[in-house]
């Protein structure tokens, strides 16, 4: 029985190989981080592990089940929602109903009932907006609601990627460099937000990441990579300490 | 500046923001049923000016929520026209039955258009849809047997439950109630999951993919949505025009639907409603300005002498019964607004109303955007 594990994964564009037989397995409840120098291929695993890509080769394994093949939009239904390096908010929107969005894999109500807005469509709606309303309080978002994300500063849209995917519900959580771009009020902010996920929630969590610190503070185990190859895998402190980990960051 | 208290999530659930734009609309409401008897020999025609209307919200959905933008609506007005005109006339099925099998052969088209949107975005869908538009007006060129071909065909008034809509009040009534049906069933499905997905890939589909928007469902969706609304426009349409030609259906008809939703203001279906209003009342105001124009600058300008004042009057008069004046207009108009008002009517409206309820305090940076270059154009 395994929670989450990616069997021999590969991908190529074009000439270069990005990512290239890494294997790994992430057990439930844990941190998992993933560092590496620019382009070592962190962003194309979760792109891979989110059914973006096709892999050249290699299998995704959840709960035990083959998800190698199933359709990205399947993915967070699944169980398992992401964040982006580069966030991706639906920027002319509210706070509000970028998170509704986040709990579409849960939706129950067909098209039909939709245009009708049937009584079965305002109860769900009320139980998706108190899904809501609860990130929003773990969070802190309280204030910025019905602000468009387009208003919003750069930290506070970070924070509002992170609960989109947390209104998903997810038993697995993938973060993308969740601290890029934050002051270091703000990173502090994220690190206990991690912990917090982990051990209130109950999420486990996938992340990548550069700020040492943070990953020394939250993570359980971390792979280093370096080309799209799995160099030292261990602690933080383990890994930080790898020769070829040391090498690799001062580009040698 | 107007306080709404939130005090139940119910609220945001509701159709209009809050009691006064209730109100409002209520006044609004009123107001429009009772124009046929404020203004009943007007120039403008607001029976078209309703069609628009639905026209406008259809296009909206489309270009202003999905971010799907269709060069190519003319053909599915022409599609709900020639279908209803075929199912009512020439099969002789009811009314209702027969607009709504139009509204479902439009939405069909619709899905069939919405097949390559799965694989093109942004201009190339935009062309394919255009393509699209010059096959089915094709199509209406050739297919005799049902659409009269360059012949055309006759339309005649709509019989609804038996009782014959003759004169153009009715008709006027019936406009006005299929808009605001069409109104309130857009603005269910907005305000419901299936309006959030639409919005989620207008503004980035691979987060929307990730949060489980099956992106082919969806775009397939808003194709065949707004396709069946155009398509009750269209048997509304060809009972107001009267007299169905393929070449009422041309890629002109296309560019002032897109010019509606643009400077309307994309994203919102007041801008639907602003633009359809504007673009009934361009050819007025130029028929209007055919009518008075050369005369009245010709006396202006008679000042310099008899001459010059006749010379001015017989180039204004060329100059405004010019075949090209409306498109030439309706180009000019479209260019200002993408240049100066993005957000179209419905933006410029909303900085008015800002303006008065801040009055001395208002300021112009309020609207001020940010460049910001966070999102990824590598992942598309
Ligand atoms: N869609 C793509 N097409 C071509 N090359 C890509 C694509 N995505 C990533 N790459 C390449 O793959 C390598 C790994 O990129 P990435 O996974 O983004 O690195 P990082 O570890 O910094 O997140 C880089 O060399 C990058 O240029
Ligand atoms: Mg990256």
């Amino acid at each position: 029985m395994s929670f989450f594990r990616a069997d021999s994964l590969a991908m190529q564009f074009g000439g270069i190989k990005a990512v290239d037989e890494v294997s790994f397995e992430v057990e439930a409840g844990e941190v998992f981080t993933l560092i590496g120098p620019n382009g070592a291929g962190k962003t194309t695993i979760f792109n891979l592990v989110s059914r973006i890509y096709d892999p050249t080769s290699g299998r995704l394994l959840f709960e035990d089940e083959d998800i190698t093949e199933v359709p990205p939009h399947e993915i967070a239904g699944r169980g398992i929602a992401r964040t982006f390096q580069n966030i991706e908010l639906f920027e002319r929107a509210t706070v509000l109903q970028n998170l509704l969005l986040g709990r579409h894999a849960r939706k129950r109500s067909n098209f039909l009932e939709e245009l009708l807005f049937l009584p079965k469509v305002r109860r769900l709606e009320l139980e998706h907006r108190e899904a809501v309303e609860k990130v929003i309080d773990f969070l802190d978002l309280q204030s910025h609601r019905d602000s468009l994300i387009v208003n919003l500063p750069y930290g506070v849209r970070k924070v509002v990627e992170l609960a989109r995917a947390l209104c998903a519900e997810p038993k697995l959580l993938l973060l993308d460099e969740p601290s890029s771009g934050l002051n270091v009020e703000e990173t502090e902010d994220m690190a206990f937000w991690i912990q917090d996920i982990r051990e209130l929630l109950g999420i486990t969590v996938l992340m990548v990441e550069h700020d040492m610190s943070l990953v020394g503070a939250v993570s359980d185990r971390v792979l280093a990579l370096n080309y799209g190859r799995p160099i030292a895998m261990g602690t933080a402190g383990e890994v930080q300490a790898h020769p070829d980990v040391i090498a690799a960051f001062l580009g040698g | 500046m107007r306080f709404i208290f939130k005090i139940s999530y119910r609220q945001d659930l509701g159709l209009f923001r809050d009691r006064f734009q209730r109100d409002w609309y209520i006044a609004l409401l009123l107001g429009l049923l009772a124009l046929p008897v404020l203004l009943p020999d007007y120039r403008v025609d607001f029976s078209l000016m309703l069609i628009y209307g639905l026209c406008g919200v259809s296009l909206m959905v489309l270009a202003g929520y999905t971010g799907l933008v269709s060069l190519g609506h003319a053909a599915f007005l022409g599609i709900g026209a020639y279908a209803h005109v075929y199912f009512a006339q020439d099969m002789g099925l009811p009314w209702i039955v027969s607009i709504a099998l139009a509204a479902l052969v439009s939405a069909a088209a619709g899905g069939l258009v919405g097949l390559p949107a799965l694989r093109m975005t942004g201009i190339y869908l935009t062309i394919a849809t255009l393509a699209f538009a010059l096959i089915v007006q094709e199509v209406f060129n050739r297919w005799e047997s049902v659409t009269g071909g360059l012949k055309g065909k006759a339309v005649e008034r709509p019989t609804i439950f038996g009782v014959s809509l003759q004169d153009d009040t009715s008709f006027y009534f019936l406009c006005l109630a299929l808009l605001i049906a069409g109104l309130w069933l857009t603005r269910n499905v907005l305000r419901a999951p299936t309006g959030r997905a639409w919005v989620a890939i207008r503004d980035s589909e691979i987060a929307a993919q990730s949060m489980g928007v099956n992106l082919a469902v969806y775009k397939t969706l808003a194709f065949s949505y707004s396709a069946a609304l155009m398509g009750v426009a269209g048997a509304l349409f060809a009972h107001q025009v009267g007299f169905l030609a393929p070449d009422i259906f041309t890629v002109l008809l296309s560019i002032q639907f897109l010019l509606m939703v643009v400077v309307g203001g994309l994203g919102s279906l007041h801008g639907a409603i602003f633009g359809a209003i504007f673009v009934a009342l361009v050819p007025v105001g130029i028929s209007e300005a055919r009518d008075v124009m050369p005369e009245w600058l010709g006396r202006v300008f008679s000042v310099f002498g008899q001459d010059a004042g006749s010379a001015v009057a017989a180039a204004v008069d060329g100059f405004v019964k010019h075949p090209g004046l409306e498109p030439g207009i309706f180009g000019l108009v479209l260019v200002l607004f993408i240049l100066f008002e993005p957000q179209g009517f419905y933006g410029r409206w909303i900085k008015i109303k800002l303006y008065f309820s801040q009055f001395p305090l208002y300021k112009r940076a309020t609207f001020k955007r940010q460049k910001s270059y966070m999102r990824s154009e590598r992942l598309r």
